[in-house]
């Protein structure tokens, strides 16, 4: 078993005009992920783009994995026309992943935009026990809001251009929540999205003495915690996203302004 | 067959070592490589002293290569012979520390502690580091700065000592000249070229640390004419290296002249590259009827 692999496309499915849903079978035996963790996928056999680009486990399936990605650049451009059949070679699964709550723990989950795609798999292990907050642009860009319905304790849906669910940002609505909601034990969040909101979320669970993860994005080469790439400024120092990461206690990360 | 090499009395199973900078210290790549089938590991360049490196971003994509600033981030000479070269030393392949300072002496206290430690077969002065701040590239570009620098770590090491250059030079055989009278047993090169990558929406560069080292297979073909002009003026071994991906492109650095290639960029993209290249070195010597490695090394120079 290594986690070095390959494997084949199942299908490359778009959810709208820049997100796709790509299906994996491994064609080698690999490694169990775990929620958080990561893949480097091949998205060229020449030498541009050269390096794999990372991706987010969205959800595990019987044949391999699964991916759910926004069309940004060129790697992804490329993902993108990709077709069924195809093999590509694949790193993974890397990273710490999220560190699951404990029974007197009452999981917050926000995902901002493509966020969902790292924080679904944590949401369905931790099967009807999270409060989700998922927030996007528009309506368009929320994803899998069905299968989430399958697996929360609570879902709050909001968007920037108020077309679905509550009109604002997830950091609003959490605030709000955490502001009207009495009775909530021992609360804890969990967070993928924009830089930004990542920040935002530090901030008030700072203030309200809540413990928070937060899964981080840095440019990456190797993946594996050799090149020393794509650190993350710390409050112990710079920490490799792919390796001591990509989720990071909020409290612990140096917030860029 | 011989694959086997000897670098300036630095003797390696095969030619194929790892670059400085792209394979850790071994233990990261040790779940895809067999490392026991590696001519040498070169580890992270070290200093005296840890060294926090730059803010990111620090690597960013570019056509067929990639420009990197990490700004020599490492853990300090002390922390890798404690924590570090235990691991390394249960492998049976040669330990190629590189290292390097932020003065004379510095480097050459460096290669005296180095020296005392058991485990490593030898060492790479980098003095060519694109990353540093302004001032601390006149190691590899000003002549009689290497002269002095290399001179005063020959004083402290009778470990096989390779000397890093830059390709940030007008004339690299210049430089390997100056290397190889101050006491080098080998060069390696090249290391990466200064570039730089601007962002057109934010009108940023694209690295945190404005510019940063081009790799990868764009500077493949700068590369192998380097070690062409440096085998072509001067008898010293070479480690040739920029941009090898497979076999194919190794042999292309030992025809031009290399005793033995670095594989750098390459583990990003395959972290099985490595030996997939000896093995392919392995082939090609089948196919061509070559019966020792090292009989190739500069024959595009005929005669």
């Amino acid at each position: 078993m290594s986690r070095y692999f390959r494997a084949e496309i199942l299908f490359n499915r778009p959810l709208n005009k820049n997100h796709n849903l790509l299906s994996l079978a491994s064609l080698d035996p690999m490694e169990e992920p775990f929620p958080g963790q990561f893949y480097m996928l091949e998205v060229s056999k020449g030498m541009d783009p050269l390096l794999k680009r990372a991706f987010s486990l969205f959800r595990r399936t019987p044949e391999g994995i699964q991916i759910l990605y926004r069309i940004k650049g060129k790697g992804t451009s490329i993902l993108r026309d990709m077709k069924e059949g195809t093999e590509i070679t694949m790193l993974g699964p890397l990273g710490n992943g999220y560190r699951l709550p404990s029974d007197k723990e009452s999981p917050f989950v926000i995902a901002g935009g493509i966020g969902i795609a790292s924080v679904f798999s944590l949401v369905e292990k931790i099967s009807k026990k999270a409060f989700v907050f998922y927030g996007a642009r528009t309506e368009q860009e929320l994803f899998v809001t069905g299968e989430l319905a399958k697996i929360y304790k609570e879902l709050v849906v909001c968007t920037d251009d108020g077309s679905c669910g509550v009109k604002g940002t997830v950091v609003d609505v959490l605030n709000d929540f955490i502001r009207n909601r009495d009775g909530i034990h021992q609360p804890v969040i969990y967070a993928c999205g924009p830089n930004v909101m990542l920040r935002e979320i530090a901030k008030t669970a700072a203030a309200n003495g809540i413990n928070a993860y937060v899964s981080l994005e840095e440019h990456m080469a190797c993946g594996i915690g050799a090149c020393l790439g794509c650190v993350v400024k710390t409050k112990t120092g710079y920490k490799r996203v792919c390796k001591e990461g990509p989720v990071f206690a909020a409290a612990e990360i140096v917030w860029q302004p | 067959m011989n694959l086997e090499v000897n670098i300036g009395g630095l003797k390696l199973k095969n030619p194929v070592m790892t670059a400085s900078g792209t394979f850790g210290y071994g233990e990261e790549y040790a779940e895809f490589v067999d490392l026991n089938r590696l001519g040498a590991v070169v580890v992270k360049g070290l200093s005296l002293k840890p060294k926090e490196g730059n803010p990111p971003p620090r690597v960013v994509e570019t056509a067929s290569g990639m420009l990197n600033a990490i700004g020599l981030q490492n853990i300090g000479i002390e922390r890798f012979i404690g924590e570090k070269l235990p691991f390394l030393r249960r492998f049976d392949t040669s330990v190629i520390v590189n290292f390097f300072g932020d003065s004379v002496d510095e480097y050459a206290e460096a290669a005296e502690r180095l020296s005392a430690t058991e485990g490593i077969h030898g060492l790479e002065m980098n003095i060519s580091c694109p990353n540093k701040q302004a001032g601390w590239c006149i190691f590899g570009t000003d002549p009689k700065v290497t002269a002095r620098v290399v001179g005063a770590v020959r004083r402290k090491t009778a470990l096989p000592l390779i000397v890093k250059l830059s390709p940030n030079v007008t004339d690299i055989s210049l430089m390997a000249r100056v290397a190889m009278e101050a006491g080098a047993d080998a060069v390696s090169l090249i290391n990466t070229i200064t570039g730089m990558a601007i962002d057109i929406k934010t009108r940023r560069p694209r690295l945190a640390n404005i510019t940063g080292g081009l790799s990868g297979p764009a500077v493949k073909p700068i590369a192998v004419r380097m070690v062409y002009e440096v085998y072509r003026s001067l008898k010293i071994p070479i480690i040739g290296m920029g941009g090898i991906m497979n076999a194919g492109d190794a042999i292309e650095f030992l025809i031009a002249g290399a005793s033995a290639v670095a594989v750098g960029t390459a583990n990003f993209v395959n972290p099985r590259a490595t030996t997939e290249i000896v093995d392919g070195i392995i082939d090609y010597m089948e196919k061509e009827g070559i019966g020792d490695i090292g009989s190739i090394t500069g024959t595009v120079h005929g005669g």
